[in-house]
């Protein structure tokens, strides 16, 4: 089985490892797996279903076999029985009755008509010498004085004894059969009875048999020339349109096949002491009657189950099939993103450079332009100061734009580059805080600290993280008045995070306002902010592998809280 | 503000900017000393200790932090306000951890180093150095 199956798995596993970017290629390698699946559930279930199928059809076989084999042997005893009787009373006749008494018409004339009443089908009776002369008749036609030695009967009765013809057809076109007896005294005297029969009796006894429509039995000689009329084969004498099977005296059954492909079974039996055969046809049923007729059931459980197992193949293979294009397809993002990431990060790295390079001169340009007004402003005659002052203003903001620019960059670079240490996320804090203590007293603003004494050091980017913290110390200081108050707090979560929440009693956000915080360019600063502090903080959370969350209130307040993991995350 | 008897100095290999610079101040009644280097300005601090120096963080040779790490383990009372390049927080950071009172980047506002100048020479009452 394995060999068997090893060919088609070789050409899927083949088509697996082709990196071909088609969408056809998932179709190629659907239908592939779904029929080898299919070939392998089917395959048994086919093989029984033709087994059956056989064995039924065999087993239907015989059960049509018996009844037309019996049928035939019933017949065949009719006939013998029917023969032998006539045989039997001519032959009682020719010993019962002297040459003499046989040779007088009148006598034979009325033995006939006895012979008649008591069996039906004989026609006529004649006596003839052993000349081979008719030396008398009883019966319809003149065949008085007629000479019989040159016909073949004649010897076959002399030899045998009795003798009985095939059919032919008489003066009458009627079908007849002869039966002939020789009668030899004591004295050694010897003579031969002749009897006609007419075959009306034949075609009785076959339509006793009952045969079902579209079956057939008749009589044939061995030479195969009807001897009673068939409903498929022919008139009487016809010839038989396919040769016998072998046939002996027992009732035998066959299947074969006629002149017209037909299949049939066939049965036949010799008929003692005659020429004759019967024969027995009836029709091989043809496959789907046989199945609709007799096996319906076993078709309709064959068809569902094929129905079911495709149904099953292809629904698994669809789903193996997605699987592998939904991880083939994540594979090839993550190798997307890993070299969209590389190109961001050689794409900051150049524009940290410029950024870097462009501040000097953007510095030297602002303090000269700077000193150029401080210049014209010391001196009230300057000429044409406000033309100048125009001219330095508009170099002024041109710097400022620059430094927007330069500064964009530079957020953006700063966002690639990641450098891992362990820390003490309390002393972090503090440190950051020391930053701001400044603005904090002179604005009067409580600094309260709620602190965990045993928060774990954690591994994360020192100067990233303490950007985290200023920025978003910064827009708390932004957010409160005067006098307000700032709390830090920091808590272990679980095994896993640590947190620090930064909670002020300042103005507070709109649910608007904190949805959209961490989006790039969002400010509510105006002019004083990039809009870009809180996406760069959210960036550099997310790129720690924390999460930062922020609850806020229109007035009351906002707490931003950050959660860290304890253990570095790749990527 | 009694700008006129500040004790500052410059330091910035940047010369053009640190001289233009210098003397805008000079319009404003400051007088500062200018240097271009570190080995300079350490010079200059051993010759006349300043209440403030103006210091840039990337210097070729010695560098900002280095300077800031010298003077103030001699002198901890002189203030130092670093100038760093746009987006180089993380070094004004790390000034701040050294000891600096502030940092600014470049380009200036020059009103804001005033300022700057005037919190680290006359503190508000009551607020101790960070």
């Amino acid at each position: 089985m394995k060999k068997i199956l090893s060919g088609p798995m070789d050409a899927i596993k083949a088509d697996l490892a082709t990196e071909i970017n088609s969408p056809d290629r998932y179709k190629l390698l659907r239908r592939k797996i779904v029929s080898l699946m299919a070939l392998v559930t089917l395959l048994p279930l086919l093989s029984l279903a033709a087994i059956n199928y056989y064995e039924h059809q065999s087993s239907m076989s015989a059960e049509i076999q018996a009844p037309l084999r019996a049928l035939v042997g019933k017949a065949k005893h009719s006939f013998e029985l029917f023969l032998a009787e006539r045989t039997s009373a001519v032959s009682f006749i020719a010993s019962a009755y002297s040459f003499d008494e046989l040779s007088n018409d009148a006598n034979l004339q009325r033995i006939f008509q006895v012979m008649r009443r008591e069996f039906t089908g004989f026609v006529d009776l004649g006596l003839i010498d052993t000349a081979g002369n008719q030396v008398s008749y009883a019966g319809p036609y003149d065949l008085k004085d007629r000479n019989y030695t040159s016909q073949d009967w004649f010897h076959q009765v002399q030899f045998k004894g009795t003798y009985i013809s095939d059919v032919f057809l008489g003066f009458r076109k009627f079908p007849h059969v002869v039966i002939a007896v020789r009668h030899t005294t004591e004295s050694g005297q010897s003579w031969i009875l002749r009897a006609t029969l007419d075959t009306i009796h034949f075609d009785r006894i076959i339509s006793a048999m009952g045969l079902e429509p579209g079956s057939d039995a008749f009589l044939v000689n061995r030479n195969g020339v009807l001897q009673t009329e068939s409903r498929r084969y022919g008139k009487v004498l016809d010839m038989l349109p396919f040769s016998l099977p072998p046939t002996n005296f027992e009732s035998n059954v066959q299947g074969i096949r006629d002149r017209d492909q037909n299949e049939i079974f066939i049965a036949s039996a010799f008929i003692a002491d005659s020429d004759f055969v019967l024969v027995a046809v009836k029709l091989k049923p043809t496959f789907f009657s046989t199945w609709y007729t007799v096996r319906l059931d076993l078709l309709v459980i064959f068809v569902t189950g094929v129905i079911f197992i495709f149904i099953a193949v292809y629904r698994l293979t669809s789903v193996l099939i997605n699987r592998l294009q939904e991880s083939d397809e994540q594979r090839l993002g993550a190798i997307h993103q890993m070299e969209h990431s590389q190109k961001l990060s050689s794409i900051g790295r150049l524009a940290a450079g410029v950024a870097h390079e462009i501040n000097n001169p953007l510095a030297i340009i602002n303090e000269k332009a700077g000193l150029m007004r401080d210049i014209m402003d010391l001196r009230p005659d300057f000429p044409n100061k406000d033309k100048f002052s125009r001219q330095i203003e508009s170099i002024l903001k041109s710097v400022d734009r620059c430094r927007g620019i330069t500064h964009r960059m530079l957020s953006f670079a700063k966002r690639m580059d990641v450098k891992i240490e362990i820390l003490d996320l309390n002393a972090v804090l503090v440190e950051t805080l020391g930053f701001l203590e400044r603005e904090a007293q002179y604005r009067n603003i409580e600094l309260k600290r709620e602190l965990s004494m045993n928060l774990p050091n954690i591994a994360t980017d020192h100067g990233q993280i303490q950007q985290v913290f200023l920025n978003i110390l910064n827009n708390a200081l932004a957010a409160v008045p005067d006098g307000g108050r700032i709390v830090l707090s920091s808590w272990n979560v679980d095994d896993d995070y640590v947190a620090i929440s930064i909670e002020d009693n300042g103005c507070g956000m709109s649910d608007e306002t904190a949805n959209n915080m961490f989006e790039p360019f969002f400010t509510t600063k105006k002019e004083k902010g990039t809009g870009l502090g809180m996406s760069i903080t959210y960036g550099i959370v997310k790129r720690l592998g924390g999460e930062i969350k922020v609850k806020s209130k229109l007035n009351e307040g906002t707490t931003m809280t950050i959660l860290m993991p304890k253990h570095p995350v790749e990527g | 503000m009694d700008k006129n008897t500040w004790n500052i100095l410059l330091v910035d290999d940047e010369v053009d900017f640190i001289v233009t610079l210098a003397e805008r101040l000079e319009l404003r009644g400051v007088n500062p000393r200018v240097v271009h280097d570190g080995e300079s300005a350490l010079k200059a601090v051993a010759d006349n200790v300043p209440q403030v120096i103006v210091l840039d963080v990337m210097m070729p040779g010695m560098k900002g932090i280095e300077v800031l790490q010298k003077v103030k383990s001699e002198h901890p009372d002189v203030q130092v306000i670093l100038l760093t390049g746009q987006g180089k927080t993380r070094d004004g950071i790390e000034g701040m951890r050294h000891g600096a009172f502030a940092y600014l980047t470049k380009p200036l506002d020059l009103e804001e180093l005033i300022r700057t100048i005037n919190e680290a020479i006359n503190p508000p009452e009551g607020i101790p150095h960070v």
